[in-house]
């Protein structure tokens, strides 16, 4: 089993991708569940949201303590939302941020890195700053048994052509950083 | 050809309802049941619901009208949770102790004060004494297949009671994963045509629900609660016909998970059976034989089960979302203590109250209450105490 916790803000469509990655491994045979948690639903409130996947049904209804990853949709959450708690040793961070890698401070006993401005990218090709798509090409860098194509398709599907190619781009743009150790 | 697809609980409540195809729907949306309102709407707006969806301003109306339509023999529908279930209390007692069977799905949630819409089955455990069958659910698949069963149970001319089909708010309301949906044809072959009484006749008019003496009154009750006890079988009954056919097995009035030879057991309902399945085995790792009883239907309440399932057993304890007032502990562990009471089944049982006003129901919360339900059955922890899973409860 594999579990990543979201975090986002209202209006970043974190809960909408989420859906969508989870249909999409659902669509190709697999088991994927994703539970929401909101704090009180407005625009710019902290949203959290569990996602599990499994090659077989996933049977606890709870929330994600533990993470194998965190994706994290606004850097401005950093310091004000614990985004790194209880993330497993050897995990990995996708992050929405302005910063370069470079500038980065990567936390303890992180292995992969990713980051990119999904922010900018979702401006960049589809004119409007909602990064939940472009995040998710991010984050298939890390998932690389998720199809890219299927959910390429989903999303491409609920959301128009715009939306694929900025996924494509989260995909291409997104700068993986390898720790060692 | 069964569809597989990734959806929220609510909207397993639409699909279901869908292939249900009842001729009235009427509810008002309220968190965390909205969307199956919206989905239904949607579905209508698109040619692939054949209900007419009546629009209402309240739940009070949205009962009423779903009554209106039941007295003319109609197969309806409506939905809520937490405080819509509260307003629509009167038409809710009235449409049960009428006799009308139908299907109303709950996304359950905690009970104010103070102010909350979050998940608790607070809301629906509150009006297990109102008449209706009330069953809960794990999962979005049991969700899904319950509406469906629940026509079923309903309308048997044995039972005439309506049901609840309840789930975790948010939890599983709003929880997106794995669902097989079932086709049209599977669905009209399992349920029946509709065949319900008609009491309402535009052609020969009468008075439908006058006030009644006690004299009749009494004999009314003691017909409904009969009923409610042939309910039991009927629950069964289309839960193996609908295991045959869907190949989907949710056990009837129980479920369990490695209980055969266990020492000790975890009482669940709803949505924190799934954690407790993961504690069991990890129990069974450790070479403790721990098991689960899960409580799928609280009304009626399975009492020769349950004292079957736990007769003989060493301890257990039962994980409540919702409080007994005045008993200081869970609902589900105030009916289950009762349950083995009247049995005359003796053993330590513990009674866990936690997840209200949506705090999570931790995996940990789950493993730290085996541990004390194995020490109950040493005398360790008094039997019958109330333990809270709260934030310090780790």
């Amino acid at each position: 089993m594999l579990e990543i916790r979201f975090h986002g803000r209202g209006g970043q469509g974190t809960v909408n991708g989420a859906q969508l990655l989870t249909k999409a491994i659902v669509a190709d045979g697999g088991y994927a569940q994703f539970i929401p948690a909101f704090g009180v639903e407005r625009k710019g409130s902290p949203v959290y949201g569990y996602f599990r996947m499994n090659d077989e049904i996933i049977w606890p209804k709870n929330q994600v303590y533990y993470p194998d990853g965190v994706c994290i949709l606004d850097d401005s959450l950093l310091g004000k939302v614990p985004v790194y708690e209880g993330l497993k040793k050897d995990g990995f961070v996708v992050l929405n941020s302005k910063k370069p890698a470079g500038e980065q401070q990567i936390p303890e006993g992180v292995k992969t890195f990713v980051v990119l401005d999904a922010t900018g990218i979702a401006r960049e090709v589809m004119g409007v700053e909602i990064p939940n798509t472009v995040m998710l090409g991010a984050l298939l860098r890390v998932l690389s048994s998720v199809k890219k194509e299927t959910l390429a398709d989903l999303i491409a599907e609920k959301y128009g052509e715009k939306n694929r190619q900025a996924f494509l781009a989260g995909y291409e743009r997104a700068a993986v950083v390898n720790v060692e150790g | 050809m069964t569809r597989i697809d990734a959806l929220t609980g609510n909207e397993c409540v639409a699909e279901a309802v869908r292939l249900c195809s009842p001729d009235i729907i009427a509810a008002y949306p309220i968190t965390p049941q909205s969307v199956v309102v919206e989905v239904l709407a949607s579905m209508k707006a698109n040619g692939q619901l054949k209900s007419k969806i009546v629009d209402v301003e309240s739940e009070h109306s949205s009962m009423s009208v779903v009554k209106g339509a039941a007295m003319l023999g109609k197969r309806v529908f409506t939905a809520t949770a937490g405080q819509g279930l509260a307003y629509m209390y009167e038409p809710y007692f009235s449409m049960s102790t009428m006799r009308f069977p139908m299907v109303m799905t709950l996304a359950c949630r905690e009970m104010i004060s103070p102010g909350t819409v979050w998940c608790g089955l607070q809301d629906a455990l509150s009006v297990r004494d109102a008449g209706w069958m009330q069953i809960f659910c794990e999962n979005n698949q049991e969700i899904l297949d319950m509406v469906i069963q629940g026509y079923k149970i309903a309308e048997n001319h044995d039972v005439l009671i309506p049901m609840n089909v309840c789930y975790d708010g948010f939890y599983l309301s709003h929880q997106t994963e794995r669902v097989e949906i079932p086709d049209q044809e599977q669905v009209d072959a399992f349920l029946p045509p509709i065949d319900l009484p008609q009491y309402l006749d535009v052609n020969h008019p009468a008075i439908v629900d006058p006030n009644t003496v006690g004299s009749y009154l009494i004999r009314y009750r003691e017909d409904h609660l009969k009923c409610m006890q042939t309910a039991k079988k009927v629950i069964r009954e289309v839960n193996d016909e609908f295991a045959e056919k869907f190949g989907r097995n949710w056990g009837g009035l129980i479920g369990s998970y490695r209980l055969e030879d266990a020492d000790y057991v975890l009482v669940t309902i709803g949505a924190t059976t799934g954690a407790a399945r993961v504690v069991v085995d990890a129990w069974r790792e450790k070479g403790v034989k721990m098991g689960l009883l899960k409580i799928r239907a609280v009304r009626p309440f399975p009492e020769e089960e349950i004292a079957e399932a736990l007769k003989g057993r060493k301890a257990y304890g039962v994980i409540d979302r919702s409080v007994c007032f005045g008993w200081n502990r869970g609902i589900i562990a105030m009916e289950t203590f009762a349950a083995l009471g009247k049995a005359g089944v003796c053993l330590p049982g513990l009674s866990f109250v936690g997840g209200l006003g949506g705090l999570d129901l931790r995996t940990e919360y789950v493993d730290k209450a085996a541990g004390m339900i194995v020490e109950a059955a040493k005398g360790a922890i008094p039997a019958g105490e109330t333990f809270w899973m709260n934030e310090d409860f780790l």
